[in-house]
């Protein structure tokens, strides 16, 4: 069964992904039988040329991906080497756990809230400091370059960072490689950045790239924060695919085509840099000469990701007050009065979803988990070279779905399922929840399996335990941390995803993010609040228990949390 | 013996031809034999969802239907109809002619032309509803044209909508009546007025109704649209929209995405002046705290663009005859007066409310429309919808004038 695992797993994505890519590949060379496309053709290629502004899409998506990834990996690595060792840390982990459960359009219109003129700071500011009785016209929220959508995915990677790198940490047995650098005579923080930080990033290159594909395909950050005329890609692809024309459906799936280059390209140009990066910092990293990265720097590093994590805790504090205001206008610090009433009228509608979004969240990350589980059991047990490679292959189809704008990938899906004679249903959705979210759970568990001492299963082996035997009483119990970490980063993932949802499930399985989303498009912002915190709150729980389960699981095998 | 054994498979027989789940398409002009087949038919509705006023009066209308009828209603909630367009164009292309997912669509425009030319819709089917006549179609050719595409049956009305500016009288004392009065204000108030982005759909209409406003001659408007007639109709408005555009809400560099983020704006009192779909829409809004108390509602001197929204029946959908019966329920006056009331959701109906019989009349005159509703005599005229043709290449057009590059 175990030996099979990889093969069904690898089958249960890769379906999914042929069709959906050739849902996508086929109209963007007019092939579309719905609409009359019987003939390939260029001629969506060259409508999609021809939109006034793409080349400022592409620019933008580009930009943005890039600019925000770099900014987030700055702000976690620059951490971590000027707060090693202080108490500022474990705050920032216990604070930054639960943002990671904040979808991220909700966090998308916190920050919006945050930083627009009309905003939070503009009122606690207004009029006493700044004179403003009336929000001012500046561009700050959908300025042309994303610099404000930067800002908004800036504070939902670093959580997400910040937390992978945490993970894989103890593994690299700082506190001694550290004690190495002191002994050269290099101060604190250039020592971290010296002697951990190299060997901490090949650790978290996965996770950086996740991040970075992401950044530069999303599309409800950037509808919220992003430029607005021209879009990023993303959005402009989803208002293509939303154009009454059916015709620009074909023009679209060539947007999606190129959105997947865009990727590609930006991921090319992040390889680039990193080969420059290990280039020039190789003289620097073997210098001896200590002290070169400043005193400043790393003031910077202890203040930025604070600074962000808190920027964001704000941002959704305010949306919580508004979903309790009552009129709220400018430039009141505090709203008019509070009540219950958006959410004694949001409540129906939010619990309602709430036991299809649990039991599809739960077993697709049980599932998701599971299968991973499988493939790197598989793995782990026969290690030639071939397998090995056959096993890289493998990884990289899990993690394709990470790279794949999901409009078009997910309108593919539903004409193939259509085409096979799959009903739309809840079976359907769990599918695609499932391809979504197997990739994160590999995400957090291949590093803490590749990591894992194998003289443990030695040891374990040589008591005369099967394989099946180590595996349940020594690798699962010692890896309960990660494992129930999976879990929880998979049930947020299923818990966010929107049009997997609508599209698989014909419209016909609501869960508490169809929902939210479709009343999110009504623009009340204590509407939003409501949902994002309810949408919120189920992942959030998932934490919570990922959190505190170790702790009761290991009150009397304390030990374990230093064996990994 | 024998003979029972083939009463039981006649029987049979008759029984599963009979079924809720009979192949062929009920008749929508024997009413009875709709409303029998409709019975046990569960329908599911794809409507947009983005305002909870609106989600709760779909709920109410389920359980009218359900009590009554005997259908039960799904909302398959929407944050764009297009998603709804595009399941049906899915299945469609899976050659799936039978058993679709939707049933029915609250539809209108571009969505609607898009999926009568592709032979997405069941029908004709809407003239035959009882409370159809209650339009009075005769007199109010609106519920027979979707922005001048014959709708032919194809879709029932459902409700309308005119477009009206809408002002916050804390910052605007005379609301400008006119586009070149709009224009001076914007002036004296750079960056407190906006419209959304076309091809938003308040966007594009905000769009139509400064071509029909600017326009010299409006009449080729209402054909298809022709190259040298397009510069000529349209070199006023890119005259009015050059002049307009840097006084706009952050100098034009950004546009709001549509009309619920015009209502924030309005609401944060960083917009004084916005274009609305409907004076009781925007009256809702006031009452639901939504909108700062004083914002009014006005038309314009020479009236403003109206339109129509309906619901339409997929080729393929199950519950066809549940379909029917639950648009002809929402046809009728009570459902149509609870539409409109502003405490329940401010759509405005699309009966001839003054040729009602005088007891439905009366549930309409029962109405408080509050401060910033509108009398329809000071919303002024209503003008039609221009050839769906213009829509897009009006749309085209903006995009390359004003698309940064």
């Amino acid at each position: 069964m175990l030996r099979l695992a990889p093969y069904l797993t690898a089958g249960l994505v890769a379906g999914p992904i042929a069709v959906g890519l050739l849902g996508v590949t086929l109209p963007a060379f007019g092939l579309l039988p719905g609409l009359g496309g019987d003939m390939a053709t260029l001629a969506p290629w060259f409508r999609l040329l021809d939109q006034p502004g793409l080349g400022r899409s592409v620019a933008v998506a580009l930009f943005a991906g890039l600019g925000s990834t770099l900014i987030a990996v700055l702000l976690v690595f620059l951490f971590l080497a000027a707060a090693d060792g202080t108490r500022l840390l474990g705050w920032m982990r216990r604070l930054v756990a639960p943002l990671l459960a904040v979808p991220h359009a909700a966090a998308a219109v916190g920050v919006a809230f945050l930083i627009a003129p009309s905003g939070l700071l503009a009122r606690l500011a207004s009029p006493w400091a700044t004179g403003w009785q009336r929000p001012p016209d500046l561009l700050i929220v959908h300025d042309g370059w994303g610099l404000a959508m930067i800002a908004g995915l800036v504070a939902k990677e670093v959580p997400f960072l910040l937390l992978m790198c945490l993970a894989v940490l103890p593994s690299l047995d700082p506190t001694r490689r550290l004690a190495i650098a002191r002994s050269l005579g290099q101060p604190p923080f250039t020592a971290w950045l010296k002697a951990v930080a190299p060997g901490l990033y090949p650790l978290v290159r996965l996770p950086v790239f996740a991040v970075l594909a992401f950044a530069c395909s999303t599309a409800d950050v950037a509808l919220i924060l992003g430029p607005t005329n021209p879009p990023p890609l993303a959005v402009a692809v989803l208002r293509w695919f939303a154009d009454p024309d059916l015709s620009m459906r074909l023009v679209a799936s060539a947007g999606a085509l190129l959105q997947l280059l865009v990727s590609l390209a930006a991921m090319a140009a992040w390889w680039a840099g990193e080969r420059v990066v290990a280039g020039l910092g190789r003289g620097w990293l073997t210098g001896g000469a200590p002290g070169v990265a400043g005193r400043a720097v790393s003031w910077l590093g202890l203040a930025g990701l604070p600074a962000v994590a808190m920027s964001l805790t704000v941002a959704i504090l305010g949306l919580a007050v508004s979903s309790l205001a009552g009129p709220w206008r400018f430039p009141d610090a505090l709203p008019d009065g509070l009540t219950l009433a958006v959410w004694a009228r949001s409540l129906p509608a939010i619990a309602g979803g709430l036991a299809t979004t649990l039991l599809l969240a739960a077993l697709a990350a049980v599932l998701a988990t599971v299968a991973v589980l499988a493939v790197l059991e598989q793995a782990a047990r026969r290690g030639r070279a071939a397998d090995r490679a056959a096993g890289r292959a493998l990884h990289g189809l899990l993690y394709l779905p990470l790279l794949l704008p999901q409009v078009p990938f997910v309108f593919g899906l539903v004409v193939g399922a259509e085409t096979v004679g799959l009903a739309p249903g809840h079976g359907l959705v769990l599918v695609g929840h499932v391809v979504f979210v197997l990739p994160y759970v590999l995400l957090v568990l291949a590093e803490p399996y590749r990591r894992f001492d194998p003289r443990w299963i030695m040891l374990g082996a040589t008591l005369g335990a099967s394989p099946a035997r180590t595996f349940w009483t020594v690798r699962l119990p010692i890896l309960l941390g990660p494992c129930l970490a999976a879990l929880a980063v998979g049930l947020a993932v299923s818990v966010g995803q929107y049009l997997p949802t609508l599209l698989l499930g014909a419209g016909r399985v609501e869960t508490v993010t169809t929902a939210a989303v479709a009343l999110a498009s009504g623009g009340d912002r204590r509407v939003v609040g409501a949902w994002a915190l309810a949408q919120a709150a189920v992942p959030a729980a998932g934490f919570a228990l990922a959190l505190l389960l170790p702790r009761l699981a290991w009150r009397r095998r304390r030990g374990l949390g230093a064996a990994r | 013996m024998h003979r029972l054994t083939r009463l039981i498979a006649a029987v049979t027989l008759l029984l599963l031809s009979t079924g809720p789940a009979g192949a062929a398409p009920p008749d929508p002009t024997d009413w009875d034999a709709v409303l029998r087949a409709a019975r046990g038919q569960t329908v599911y509705w794809n409507a947009w969802a983005g305002e909870p006023r609106i989600n709760e009066y779909v709920a109410w209308a389920a359980g009218q239907v359900a009590s009554r009828h005997g259908v039960s209603v799904v909302h398959v909630k929407l944050s764009e109809t297009a998603d709804a367009v595009a399941r049906v164009l899915a299945e469609k292309a899976a050659g799936k002619v039978a058993g679709g997912s939707v049933d029915l669509i609250w539809i209108n425009g571009e969505n609607f032309a898009a999926m009568k030319r592709s032979g997405l819709l069941f029908g004709p089917w809407a003239e035959a509803l009882p409370n159809f006549a209650l339009t009075d179609p005769a007199n109010n050719p609106a519920v027979r044209e979707d922005f001048t595409v014959p709708v032919e049956g194809y879709e029932a009305p459902w409700g309308k909508a005119q477009l009206v500016l809408m002002s916050d009288s804390a910052y605007v004392a005379e609301p400008p009546r006119n586009l070149s009065a709009l224009l001076d204000w914007a002036r004296a108030n750079p960056g407190r007025f906006a419209y959304p982005r076309p091809p938003d759909f308040l966007g594009s209409t905000f769009l139509k109704q400064a071509t029909l406003g600017l326009a010299v001659d409006t009449a080729p408007l209402y054909r298809p649209v022709d190259e040298a007639g397009f510069e000529a109709v349209t070199a006023p408005l890119w005259a009015w929209l050059d002049a307009l555009h840097p006084l706009l809400w952050r100098g034009g560099r950004a546009f709001p995405p549509d009309g619920p983020a015009l209502r924030r704006l309005v609401g944060d009192s960083e917009l004084a002046i916005a274009p609305a779909f409907s004076a009781t829409e925007v009256a809702a809004a006031v009452l639901a705290g939504e909108l700062p108390a004083g914002v009014r509602t006005h038309g314009l001197d020479g009236g403003t663009i109206g339109n129509v929204n309906f619901l339409a029946i997929p080729f393929n959908a199950t519950a066809k005859a549940g379909a029917m019966v639950l648009a002809n329920f929402l046809l009728s006056p009570e459902a149509q007066a609870r539409k409109h009331d502003p405490a329940v959701w401010g759509g405005e109906t699309v009966l001839a409310v003054d040729r009602l019989a005088a007891p439905a009349r009366a549930l309409f005159d029962g109405l408080d429309l509050g401060p910033a509703g509108l009398h329809p005599a000071a919303q002024g005229a209503v003008l039609p919808e221009p050839h769906p043709s213009w829509t897009e290449r009006l749309e085209t057009a903006w995009a390359a004038r004003y698309t940064a590059r």
